[in-house]
């Protein structure tokens, strides 16, 4: 095609596009391959015993099951959350709007000493959760909490510009058709969000996997009830077992990599589905 | 083509307020509705979003504003910021020139493959921060791929300040760029063409009209690089050594005060990063103002060019 043989108007892609990959293999690529080379290199029989021990694999089911329900939290609570923003009118909505962002600008350490000092057993909704029977800070349920609050952001912004641009006509047919109200939301707004519902739960759940630092406060880090995974790679990388580690780190990678294939794939779809 | 329409249909509920009564009322909730909805989701975001920063702020100054700034204004703490803020200067400029320059490339020029690089320059949002750590105590540590090359030469990057810059700029490599991408390309390379058919060279194309139109997104960019520069706690955690005074960013000073039981002295420490954070989201919310109003008044332009 001799059309996009055409000379480049626009100068400095090779300077650019040069820097950029260079930037990125070498912060980037080599580190991430470096790692990757390491873990290789162990014998198989090493690799297993690391990311199959019984502590390791109680810290699986924590970090990928309270990120599971962390996220789903978020989903119900970040699509209602989007949809009041979106759809109704109510003082101090723009404040409200701003402030769902903060998770994403506030250092997850003190987001950490925040949330456990709010649900310690004296602490403001600790004490009243304790009356019910509830405890949350050094519980399972505290990393629940601290994993809903950091995925908090994603899918109130995934899903916010979607319901933006979607077209009023498709409402008023639904309901020039005889629908009710419920009918429409559920079976002509409900998917038209689904994309966006998806990928914001995705990220919430990507992000929420390899948190630290906003959880290691309120969890209290007791071994097979209560540690993470990202905290065991800690300890592991402090105590100088750099095989463990790596091992574990390994299969966080390429959980991350997995992940974040499926957030392109959802984004992919989010982009051709365009309402 | 849709605000067309949708001044259509303005037109003729103006025409008509008795069927534009109803049609709200078909395609709205009912108000009870709206309102226990509204309840709903200010009791979660109040819950998640406001408690916590007061709880930081209360425990910050509780004791007074004095307590506070004794709290900051001691050799560890002020070491902390210290180190913190020298990282920033540090990794800030980088970031501002990898963004601009993966922008550049991505959004002004078509290449095969784009698609890998955006999704290799969101990585690492996706990647543990612990993880991030781990991988240059792997490269770097004692231990690790170049530690011994490293000892002989008396080079110090795990433990030591160089390794917390790396991971740091690892971490927060993704923000300027990401910022930039959609911005620039949601601008288009037309008034660049312009300037350059005009005989403006490269760089003075670049500084006298793609700069002014990236202005903003670049301001935002920065100021969320360095408040997730400052904050970046658990990859530093990893690498830093927590030697106190010497390689303790300010996150994790927070965390020594805090498992030291002192709280007070911890939240203060926090109330500054928590002031970012706020300052960080204002910024925000500034551009998505302006970046709207300059779009309604393009949209005004070109239809008063169409009437």
């Amino acid at each position: 095609m001799p059309l996009t043989r055409r000379r480049r108007v626009i100068p400095g892609f090779g300077l650019t596009m040069g820097f950029t990959l260079f930037y990125l293999s070498f912060i980037l690529l080599i580190p991430v391959g470096g790692l990757l080379l390491y873990t290789s290199l162990m014998s198989w029989e090493d690799f297993w015993q690391a990311i199959s021990h019984p502590q390791v694999v109680a810290s699986y089911k924590l970090s990928f099951g309270a990120s599971l329900i962390g996220a789903s939290i978020n989903l119900v609570f970040g699509a209602l959350v989007a949809w009041v923003l979106v759809r109704y009118r109510f003082p101090g909505k723009k404040l409200v709007d701003a402030l769902v962002d903060l998770p994403f600008a506030l250092p997850t350490a003190v987001a950490g000493i925040a949330l456990v000092t709010l649900y310690a057993s004296s602490g403001w909704v600790g004490q009243y959760l304790q009356v019910a029977g509830i405890k949350v800070a050094y519980t399972q349920l505290g990393v629940v909490v601290a994993l809903t609050y950091i995925g908090l952001p994603f899918v109130v912004r995934t899903v916010q510009p979607v319901l933006e641009d979607l077209e009023a006509e498709r409402e008023e047919a639904s309901a020039s058709l005889g629908a009710s109200r419920f009918t429409t939301i559920r079976r002509v707004i409900l998917p038209s969000l689904l994309p966006a519902l998806m990928t914001g739960y995705a990220l919430a759940f990507a992000r929420a996997v390899g948190e630290y630092g906003s959880v290691v406060f309120i969890s209290g880090n007791m071994p097979y009830r209560t540690e993470i995974t990202p905290l065991l790679i800690v300890a592991k990388a402090e105590q100088f077992d750099y095989h463990g580690a790596a091992a574990i780190g390994t299969v966080m990678l390429l959980a991350a990599f997995a992940l974040l294939l499926l957030i392109n794939g959802l984004q992919w779809w989010t982009a051709r589905r365009g309402v | 083509m849709t605000a067309k329409t949708a001044t259509g249909y303005l037109v003729r509920h103006e025409a008509n307020p008795q069927l534009a009564a109803r049609w709200r009322r078909a395609t709205e909730e009912p108000a009870w509705v709206r309102w226990t909805l509204i309840s709903i989701a200010l009791t979660f975001l109040g819950l998640f979003l406001v408690l916590p920063l007061l709880v930081v702020l209360y425990g910050a100054f509780e004791q007074g504003l004095s307590v506070w700034f004794a709290a900051i204004n001691e050799p560890d703490a002020l070491a902390a910021i210290r180190l913190s803020l020298l990282v920033v200067v540090m990794v800030v400029p980088l970031n501002v020139l990898f963004g601009v320059a993966a922008a550049w490339a991505i959004a002004k020029h078509e290449f095969r493959g784009k698609p890998i690089l955006i999704s290799l320059i969101d990585m690492p949002f996706a990647i543990s921060p612990v993880v991030v750590g781990l991988i240059f105590v792997i490269l770097f540590g004692s231990q690790g791929w170049l530690g011994p090359w490293l000892a002989a030469h008396d080079i110090r990057v795990i433990f030591a300040v160089p390794g917390i810059v790396i991971v740091i700029a690892f971490g927060t490599m993704p923000f300027i760029a990401r910022e930039l991408i959609p911005l620039m390309q949601q601008q288009g390379k037309e008034e660049e063409e312009a300037s350059l058919t005009l005989g403006a060279n490269g760089w003075k194309t670049f500084w006298y009209v793609t700069l002014p139109n990236i202005k903003w997104g670049l301001i935002y960019g920065v100021i969320l690089c360095n408040a997730r520069a400052l904050g970046e706690f658990g990859a530093v955690a990893v690498v830093s050594g927590r030697i106190r005074g010497e390689t303790n960013t300010m996150p994790l000073h927070i965390e020594v005060l805090y498992n030291e039981y002192l709280f007070t002295a911890a939240f203060a420490v926090s109330s500054l990063l928590t002031g970012l954070a706020l300052v960080t989201i204002a910024i925000k919310s500034v551009v998505e103002w302006l970046d709207e109003r300059s779009r309604e008044a393009t949209a005004i332009s070109h239809e008063g060019a169409v009437s």
